[in-house]
């Protein structure tokens, strides 16, 4: 019987063309021996929730640079509920303004990370947020 | 987790189909009622490999060919397609990185497509070891086709061939010359041959060696060759080397194709149809669904003997043994006799 592995979609939404950061999430998190699934740039809500659902993910990872955080990340969590993924912990990383944090986390994201986070707590928190 | 209803898999629930896979991969409980329940509805669907090494281009080749299929009325219907696209996990963390679809956002937003990524998880074969219960379950749920890409594979990761009912072999130019075409390996298992990147220099001469290849031989079609007993069959360790000549030869096409721009897919997408027609007006397909399922089934007694074995072993038992080996007292075949016979 093989152990559960911990999957992880890691996905950029918006127009942004950036992914650096999303890759060495990606790659520390395949480090930690998590199963990375990485769909690539310019993500619509409807796509990132479609391929969590069909990859049966734990966690949705999206990095945003564009600024439209604000817009995405309440439309994504609304469609992974509507289509049965209540379970699935959102966490999001990239430029965002302290001060919007609060109303992200209000709306149902597990956790906001900023430009020099450490890999490994990311990976803490991942196991955290998945083993409880 | 709660229990997953087999019936609204059935009835295209994509979440339960999901979930199901989870199950099946993970070797949960559950798994095992899930597969007998779709059991009875598989044999229907295509089963395509695809199969070559990293980066030739084997997924932006699914989503062209996906794509193109989706608008096509081949099957009498447009077909719904299910994708396993299987990379490799790390030896040393456990890890993977599945960057398949990556090359498969056109086909997103399609209801009638489920493309699923899955970690190879230790096994060498070019797949994972859940991958033909993949098939199964996907099978069950009513696919139409279910285009399985392997691990990007160098010379050896020939599983693909035993799995699918058409395999298609992804090559580039400059790949190496016609000795490489001529070794022993993933060449030999393919029923299409792909040139892909055909827009740069030298796919003429890579489609001219493949050529060769396949005058001076054959390539493909193994189901001729006579099933071997006994945990003996698939298509690297045949009992007997030579086809039966009874059955009928399929010769593989070589195609050219620019995956990124979709040239040569549509005569791609013919010799697939073609190969499934050949495979059905000749009987073929069934002599390839009972080796498939032999095989699977050698495959779960290896799996249930090492369970058992690895259950009755006594606590303690395998390290003394180990430690002998490493010590150089005992040969490891030695060891290995001696810790089968003690549970005996």
């Amino acid at each position: 019987m093989q152990e559960r592995k911990i999957r992880v979609l890691i996905a950029k939404p918006g127009l942004d063309g950036h992914d650096r950061g999303a890759k060495v999430i990606a790659r520390a998190l395949r480090d930690a021996g998590m199963e990375v699934i990485y769909t690539g740039l310019r993500q619509t809500p409807e796509m990132i929730a479609e391929a969590a659902l069909q990859e049966d993910v734990d966690v949705v990872g999206l990095s945003i640079l564009s600024g439209a955080h604000n817009a995405l990340v309440p439309s994504i969590i609304k469609k992974l509920h509507a289509i049965g993924l209540v379970n699935v912990k959102v966490f999001v990383g990239g430029i965002i303004p302290q001060t919007d944090i609060p109303s992200l986390l209000e709306k149902g994201v597990y956790a906001v990370y900023g430009p020099g986070t450490n890999t490994q707590a990311v990976v803490e928190d991942i196991h955290q947020a998945v083993h409880h | 987790m709660p229990s997953i209803n087999p019936q609204a898999i059935r009835e295209g629930d994509r979440l339960a189909l999901s979930k199901a896979l989870t199950a099946v991969e993970n070797g949960l409980p559950e798994s095992q009622e899930i597969q007998a329940a779709l059991f009875p509805f598989t044999g229907q669907a295509h089963l395509l490999g695809i199969t070559g090494s990293p980066g030739s281009g084997k997924s932006t080749l699914v989503n062209q060919l996906a794509k193109f299929f989706r608008c096509q009325r081949t099957y009498g219907k447009t077909p719904k397609i299910a994708i396993v696209a299987v990379d490799p996990t790390s030896p040393f963390s456990g890890g993977a990185l599945l960057g398949d679809r990556i090359r498969m956002q056109d086909l997103s937003g399609d209801k009638g497509i489920f493309i699923r990524s899955m970690a190879s998880r230790g096994a060498l074969g070019g797949l994972a070891h859940t991958t033909a219960a993949f098939a199964t379950v996907l099978d069950g749920a009513g696919f139409d086709m279910i285009i399985i890409e392997t691990v990007g594979a160098g010379q050896a990761e020939v599983e693909i061939a035993s799995l699918a009912h058409t395999t298609i072999v992804v090559e580039t130019p400059g790949m190496g010359d016609d000795i490489q075409a001529i070794k022993a390996g993933i060449l030999e298992i393919g029923d299409i041959l792909v040139v892909n990147k055909a827009d740069q220099p030298g796919a003429e001469n890579a489609a001219r060696a493949l050529q060769v290849m396949l005058e001076m031989g054959r390539g493909g079609g193994w189901e001729r060759y006579p099933a071997g007993k006994h945990m003996r069959s698939g298509p690297h360790e045949l009992k007997n080397p030579n086809p039966d000549p009874s059955l009928p030869t399929w010769q593989p096409p070589i195609q050219l194709v620019t995956a990124t721009d979709g040239t040569g897919v549509e005569e791609l997408a013919s010799y697939v149809v073609d190969h499934k027609t050949f495979l059905k007006e000749t009987g073929l397909w069934q002599i390839k669904e009972s080796h498939r399922l032999e095989k699977d089934l050698e495959v779960l007694i290896q799996d249930l003997l090492l369970r058992e074995w690895l259950d009755r072993l006594e606590d303690g038992q395998y390290e003394v043994v180990l430690k002998e080996v490493v010590t150089r007292k005992r040969t490891p075949i030695d060891a290995a006799q001696s810790l089968i016979r003690k549970i005996n």
